[in-house]
């Protein structure tokens, strides 16, 4: 039986880099595939550092200005802690068969994910498509992405 | 609960269509659930159930990530093969259950 209001699309838009916000993004996108949603990510600001080929494997967890850490904000701020937490982060992430960043994005283009740039976050930092990953599909302004996201059952979701 | 009749076996079904008992899958009854969700089976469709039901009867949890390395299909095969969610149409037809993984 047909649901009424069945989704059938997922944009999402990944503003951030630090590691907890890249893995929702990702896992929504890829969850998407997995239903059957048709799903779209448009990287921009930092987010743009999770498919820039230089960086994408050094991304973080925050430990300052993020309550849910448990950590007062001086400790936070120590040389190292952000490694460590980052560390216990990923260890955690593996046992649960979460891949890294660099094999989810492989995944995600495999899986039928659309990934774009931001065009304005690209010119702002100075960067070009060669500084990206190779499975990017385009560069693509705010209007391009609206366009993409036109028709019915689609979802916009911003990280 | 319900029962379904595939290819002349009556079985036993949850409420999305999973078999609950595997021991009344046959190849035919995969074939005809196969059938229902719009897949031709071939060899490779056969190849990728087989792993599918091996890796269940092991015990191991099932996801994409995993079967893209087991050797027997990459990611991008799999979901031509399955289309409209492929581990979720893939279980159904092998008899086993939908997997819980988010992955």
């Amino acid at each position: 039986m047909k649901k009424s209001g069945e989704i059938k699309k997922m944009m999402l838009i990944l503003s951030k880099a630090t590691l907890d916000n890249v893995y929702a993004c990702f896992i929504l996108a890829n969850g998407a595939r997995m239903e059957g949603i048709e799903s779209e990510i448009f990287f921009t600001f930092f987010g743009l550092e999770a498919i820039q080929k230089e960086k994408l494997d050094h991304l973080h967890v925050a430990t300052v200005g993020n309550p849910a850490m448990h950590m007062p904000t001086l400790l936070g701020g120590l040389p190292g802690m952000e490694a460590v937490a980052t560390k216990m982060m990923k260890s955690k992430m593996e046992k649960l068969d979460i891949p890294p960043v660099g094999e989810f994005l492989e995944i995600l283009s495999a899986s039928g994910t659309k990934i774009w740039a931001c065009k304005l976050a690209m010119d702002m930092f100075d960067l070009t498509e060669k500084d990206l990953i190779d499975d990017l599909d385009g560069v693509l302004t705010v209007g391009g992405f609206y366009d993409r996201a036109e028709g019915e059952g689609t979802h916009v979701i911003f990280i | 609960m319900s029962e379904k009749t595939y290819a002349g076996v009556t079985v036993n079904c949850n409420d999305e269509g999973y078999l609950t008992d595997f021991a009344q899958w046959n190849k035919e009854v995969g074939a005809a659930i196969a059938k229902e969700e719009g897949i031709e089976m071939t060899d490779k469709h056969w190849e990728v159930i087989n792993y599918l039901q091996e890796q269940h009867k092991n015990g191991v949890p099932l996801s994409i990530r995993k079967v893209g390395k087991s050797g027997v299909v990459n990611i991008k095969e799999l979901y031509k093969l399955f289309p409209g969610g492929p581990l979720k149409k893939s279980t159904k037809i092998a008899g086993i259950p939908k997997p819980v993984s988010c992955i």
